[in-house]
């Protein structure tokens, strides 16, 4: 299972940026359609808002990717005990 | 302590705290359920569907910034306490909401109308972001260890008792007051409601003690002295942020409001399932399904929280296409035959002006009642041109305000409540789960945050997608559906292989 979490970490990295960089194109296409009154909720400001909250969540899988790939969650605290640091 | 004595104190907390946490999610979700009328009040008349749109965005702007008052607030529960941070995030709720009630129409004050709102709305999300995580610190400081699961599962009742009550009060005021009235000023109050509902709870969590854990700490001198900094700044703590995030709150968080939000909105619509109709529905789900809540949160401290929250959403990413299929197709009056039918009304004729031509839309609209029971608006219309050369432009029929057959109708209350079930899955024990993930000096801020990203942005924003997604070229009505079980898989597999399923064990609170 360990070997398993460590291989899925990368998956988390590449997912990361891969999905911001689908969230960008997504906006660039819906946005410009937005423009010749075709979709009117797919304006800029919403598709700004949802890039803006979706980079640094984006950014906590890749970071989460990084743990798994060194192995962070082989294994787990058995209870809330104060960390260490 | 007698046990009986001690049972009695727990139950006081938990009542103290979930009537509190109850009022919070009622003042926040009034805001969705009257987004329309509220759109027309702060919006200039012939903004059409615009005012719709941009009163969503305002919504949705409460559910942003919880993540940010998670850290304010979780920031200051774990440096003062959780009992006066919780008080406070109650005084900035109710009067937020009070003042919403208040605002004057777009007529009287124009755009600075929309900016109000805007900003109470932003306080509103921004006191939610802090109550939560304070209110399920604190019942879950109050439990022995092993009983952890059924008392916060109280707390956990109290955002979908928030939204049964959000939506009693308002077609409980709306058929009292009558549409007419309701749209014009009626609207305002429930909002104004909300200042009495604060008053009592305020009344009663003064008379509360501190959580004994947030005591002790104090007492022996370990409070945090910089709780953002040692929850998120170290590795081994941030790690559990993340994995609480990843693996459990954003799976939670497009259950919770593919079940209890997008259902509704989903069969008032895209099924044009008329306005009571479709909040009976939800309402007789959540009346059902809310005890599971704590059937759920009992359960998950004899087997573990993991696999109830993992198997509800399994079952979502199976399910949910399936029943919003029968949603559609059980509305679905298109192939309606004259057998069928059992009356039709007088058509009423309407003509009016195509904007910005000269050409007219002349509408012929009549009730058609069917055998079944079932009912629906048909309204038929075509566009008369100026230029008589031109043939009229016949529009294709358009049925809406549809009223389902008895049997229908709690068939999709069963669908709901199975769909609410999985909620009650998910939620149930997850505020139990969070506590058990973070120590007692951070706890409030540490499992505030993945709470708030998962179940506010994730969650809160499921409507908004889903209807950005089914509104793409070449989508069908369940395309939306993509983004909670696309989401709710992610989650799964994460939670499924990084979480442990631990088991509590007994210790006293």
């Amino acid at each position: 299972m360990n070997g398993l979490k460590k291989r899925l970490g990368l998956l988390w990295m590449i997912l990361g940026p891969a999905s911001i960089i689908f969230m960008f194109l997504q906006a660039y296409e819906k946005v410009g359609l937005a423009a010749e009154g075709v979709q009117k909720t797919n304006t800029a400001l919403q598709w700004g808002i949802i890039l803006f909250i979706f980079i640094p969540i984006s950014a906590g899988l890749v970071i989460f990717g990084y743990y798994a790939l060194k192995g962070e969650y082989d294994q787990l605290p058995s209870g809330s005990e104060e960390p260490k640091g | 302590m007698s046990q009986e004595l001690q049972k009695n104190s727990i139950f006081k907390v938990i009542g103290a705290s979930s009537l509190g946490t109850l009022i919070e999610w009622y003042d926040f979700y009034i805001f969705g359920s009257l987004a329309s009328i509220i759109g027309a009040q702060l919006f200039p008349a012939d903004a059409g569907a615009s005012a719709l749109i941009n009163t969503l965005a305002i919504f949705a702007a409460g559910f942003i910034v919880r993540p940010f008052g998670a850290l304010v607030f979780g920031r200051l529960g774990d440096l003062i306490g959780r009992k006066y941070t919780f008080l406070l995030t109650l005084v900035l709720m109710g009067g937020s909401t009070f003042l919403i009630g208040l605002i004057p129409s777009y007529s009287s004050i124009g755009y600075a109308a929309p900016i109000l709102v805007l900003i109470l709305r932003l306080v509103q999300g921004l006191a939610l972001g802090g109550e939560y995580g304070g209110a399920a610190t604190y019942v879950a400081e109050h439990a022995p260890s092993n009983k952890r699961g059924f008392f916060t599962s109280w707390i956990q009742t109290t955002a979908t008792g928030g939204l049964f009550l959000s939506l009693g009060i308002i077609v409980l005021t709306k058929n009292l007051i009558g549409a007419t009235g309701f749209a014009d000023w009626g609207w305002r109050i429930p909002f104004l409601l909300s200042i009495l509902l604060v008053g009592v709870s305020i009344y009663i969590r003064l008379k509360m003690h501190e959580s004994p854990m947030f005591t002790k700490l104090k007492t022996e001198g370990k409070v945090s002295k910089n709780p953002l900094k040692e929850s998120f700044n170290n590795k081994a703590n941030f790690k559990m942020v993340l994995l609480a995030l990843f693996g459990a709150t954003m799976g939670q968080g497009v259950i919770w409001y593919t079940g209890q939000f997008y259902a509704q909105s989903f069969i008032e619509n895209t099924c044009k399932v008329d306005f009571n109709d479709s909040r009976y529905i939800l309402l007789w789900g959540i009346a059902f399904a809310t005890p599971f809540f704590v059937v759920f949160g009992s359960w998950s401290d004899k087997v573990g929280r993991k696999w109830i929250m993992l198997t509800g959403m399994l079952l979502g990413i199976i399910f949910y296409r399936p029943i919003y299929q029968i949603f559609l197709d059980d509305t679905d009056f298109t192939k309606v035959t004259q057998q069928d039918i059992q009356s039709v009304s007088d058509p009423v004729v309407t003509r009016t002006l195509v904007e910005g031509t000269a050409d007219s839309l002349i509408s012929t609209s009549a009730r058609v009642t069917l055998l079944s029971g079932a009912s629906y608006q048909k309204i038929q219309s075509h566009i008369e041109f100026k230029e008589k050369r031109k043939a009229s432009a016949v529009q294709p029929d358009l049925l809406k305000d549809k009223q389902l057959s008895t049997a229908v109708f709690w068939k999709f209350v069963a669908l709901v409540f199975f769909q609410i079930l999985l909620v009650t899955m998910v939620y149930g024990p997850i505020a139990a789960f969070l506590v058990e993930l973070f120590p007692t000096k951070i706890r409030y801020t540490s499992m505030s945050l993945p709470y708030h990203v998962g179940n506010g942005v994730f969650g809160g924003l499921v409507p908004f997608i889903a209807t950005l997604i089914a509104s793409y070229s070449g989508s069908t009505p369940l395309s939306g559906l993509w983004y909670p079980i696309g989401i709710a898989s992610l989650s799964f597999v994460i939670g499924a292989i990084y979480l442990s399923n631990k088991k509590p064990v007994e210790t006293e609170a």
